[in-house]
């Protein structure tokens, strides 16, 4: 399970930030254009043991690349068919996640990942704030998605006439394209959902190829999938959960434009500060481009100020000058704001008495200091949406 | 100009031999062309340079798909509608269909024209679901359908009835490691010969018994030596273009050569008619 979860997250970015919380171990990933978010999180009785720090330290934050996590678990027939546990340990001293694969024979394999300390990466998001929500088994979903071509960038979810729900391709409008390009929409009945709660005439548009990241693991551990949505523009968040963990996709939808009919969308992601037009020169910098909010103390929670999200083109950004690094610090930004960023999907595990087949030992002892302000990522749905060009999705 | 084709039908009838010919097609060329009148359908694929010179014609009776069947032309007297549209469009779309309750097919205008596939799924739960695909096709205009018309079967030099393609395909899919350069030659004794020849090496595959249509050997017979061989240089890729895009066997598969000038291919698969021509190398 942990390496389809792995595997879904690929499908969105290139850096898997690693951070065991005293809730479980969370999982969490961003897309270049900061357009999409995903986070899992496993509670601790997921795994036959876990630690999220030694008593007395503080969890360790870890970003690694995908690519290097994803090694690991890239072939999940072998993982399924011979590992029999799996442990995984974050060695601070030597900047090492330790990953090691006990497997059948006596086998063990054993994989030094390096990573880079890194700042908490967490989305503000209420999934209970939105005011449409859609529920179904992932397998209804899939069977949705089924007709359109798998290259197809995004995709529009609607309510129509009848209280069908609504899956149309969504294209781009090119004026002098020659060859236009095949339309597919495919329409459900509302039996087919377990909770529709939406009205006729409300739609979204979002990037396909990031939601079948999550519908192929919701698929493969057969949950259902709920999708809370508000009006375009608004973030959408995709959550599965179950006793165990819990999964989270937020992805940016396409906001209105005047120009066209109510089917197509002009998009504009209004998730995050690095769309506004002058700061994409920063795009080009690794992930950590500009996002900064402030000085986080010891844990996540207690936040001070952070800056709204600056979302116009013609609003200075908030603080730092530059992108930000994690390896230095920059000013922390003083803007009056946001409230402290909403955990990500709190799933507790009751019962349940599977037991995961990966334990977990977190070793820290980590020399450098911590007087590198943690940056809180926001990706917040921000309170003007961006009237800029579209932002490609990153598959 | 308004024109409107409707047809329902039940969706397994008709969408595995379309779907087979239009992925068949889609393999072959981008683009291809529909041609709709009142009794039949026909993908066309002409022979222009950008295809290497092969062309296809393909028909299909519509009453054998179609519970219902409605169609107005251009004009009373050209009763006939010819669209152009992309192959893959269309196989993608009637790959959906596979498991379809009915189908529609009509001719629309949505921004721009289009063939509005509306599928009804079976589904689980007692609600259908719908799936619509739009597929935007250009209307050809009347004066190009003379180029569009049916080609002429050649006079052969040879009729013979083909091996089982699937293992003509596997043997010519090794065979074009080696060179491009094949040569097919069958004679009126049943035996078809596939031959490719390089500087170090030369591979021949020999088909024996497979047996000649009777028209053939009833005119040509009288003057023809039986066991002389008609061949003809083709691109091998053409031929596995071919071969790889019948995915399931015909009824009756007829080759005819006409010695160094083509080779055509003449396939029936259930109620579907195929003719597909292959020009000499040249």
């Amino acid at each position: 399970v942990l390496g389809k979860a792995v595997h879904s997250l690929s499908r969105i970015g290139d850096e898997l930030y690693l951070e065991p919380l005293e809730d479980g171990l969370s999982l969490r990933t961003v897309n270049s254009s900061r357009s999409a978010y995903a986070c899992f999180l496993f509670a601790p009785l997921f795994f036959q043991q876990y630690q999220a720090a030694p008593p007395g330290q503080e969890a360790l934050r870890c970003k690694i690349l995908m690519k290097s996590f994803l090694s690991v678990f890239r072939s999940l027939a072998m993982v399924e068919k011979t590992v029999e546990r799996c442990c995984i340990s974050l060695n601070g001293r030597s900047s090492r996640l330790v990953v090691q694969l006990h497997c059948k024979y006596g086998v063990r394999k054993t994989h030094n990942l390096a990573f880079q300390d890194c700042e908490s990466l967490q989305a503000v998001f209420d999934p209970a704030s939105c005011s449409h929500v859609l529920r179904a088994p992932a397998r209804v979903l899939g069977e949705a998605v089924q007709p359109f071509p798998p290259a197809l960038a995004e995709v529009t979810l609607g309510i129509g006439s009848g209280h069908r729900v609504i899956l149309r391709s969504y294209l781009e409008e090119e004026a002098d394209s020659a060859v236009k390009a095949m339309v597919t929409e495919m329409s459900i009945g509302e039996e087919d959902f377990q909770q529709l709660q939406a009205q006729e005439g409300v739609a979204i548009t979002f990037c396909l190829k990031e939601f079948r990241g999550l519908l192929s693991f919701a698929e493969s551990a057969n949950l259902s999938l709920s999708i809370h949505f508000d009006a375009p523009g608004r973030p959408a968040i995709f959550a599965v959960k179950d006793s165990l963990l819990d999964g989270h996709f937020v992805l940016a939808t396409m906001s209105e434009s005047d120009l066209h009919s109510p089917e197509l969308h002009r998009l504009a992601p209004p998730l995050q500060a690095p769309s506004t037009p002058h700061l994409d020169d920063f795009a080009s910098d690794d992930m950590d481009s500009y996002m900064i909010a402030m000085e986080t103390t010891g844990d996540g929670e207690g936040s001070r100020a952070v800056p709204s999200m600056s979302l116009s083109p013609g609003h200075q950004p908030p603080s730092s000058p530059g992108p930000y690094s994690e390896d230095n610090e920059t000013e922390p930004s003083t803007e009056p704001g946001t409230p402290p960023p909403k955990k990500v999907g709190a799933g507790h595990g009751d019962s349940g008495g599977r037991r995961g087949r990966s334990g977990l030992q977190n070793s820290l002892c980590f020399l450098c200091s911590l007087s590198v302000p943690l940056a809180v990522l926001w990706l917040h749905p921000g309170p003007r949406t961006l009237p800029s060009r579209p932002q490609p999705c990153a598959g | 100009m308004e024109v409107v084709v409707q047809a329902q039908c039940p969706g397994p009838s008709l969408s595995l031999p379309a779907a087979g010919v239009s992925n068949m097609v889609a393999k072959l060329a981008k683009a291809c062309t529909l041609r709709i009148s009142p009794e039949k359908l026909n993908f066309i694929v002409s022979d222009k340079v950008a295809n290497g010179g092969v062309s296809m014609w393909c028909e299909l009776e519509q009453e054998n798909f179609f519970s219902e069947f409605q169609m107005e032309g251009v004009s009373a007297e050209n009763n006939e509608i010819y669209l152009e549209l992309t192959a893959e469009n269309l196989s993608r779309a009637l790959k959906t269909a596979q498991n379809a309750r009915a189908l529609k097919v009509k001719l629309t205008n949505k921004h721009f024209p289009c063939l509005t596939i509306s599928i009804e799924l079976l589904s689980v739960s007692s609600s259908s679901r719908i799936v619509t695909h739009d597929i935007p096709v250009k209307v050809i205009p009347r004066k190009l359908w003379k180029d569009l018309q049916e080609p002429a079967v050649p006079d052969a030099d040879v009729s013979i009835y083909l091996p089982v393609l699937k293992t003509m395909k596997s043997i010519v899919e090794k065979m074009k490691n080696i060179s491009n350069h094949l040569i097919i030659e069958a004679n009126l004794s049943g035996e078809l010969n596939l031959k490719i020849e390089t500087e170090l090496v030369c591979v021949t595959t020999h088909f024996k018994d497979l047996g000649n249509p009777p028209t053939a050997r009833d005119a040509a017979a009288r003057d023809r030596d039986p066991a002389q061989m008609a061949e003809v240089h083709l691109d091998i890729r053409r031929l596995l273009q071919f071969l790889a895009g019948q995915q399931v066997g015909p009824t009756k598969a007829v080759c005819n050569i006409v010695s160094n000038k083509m080779v055509h291919f003449d396939l029936l698969h259930e109620d579907v008619s195929l003719q597909y021509f292959i020009p000499a190398f040249s």
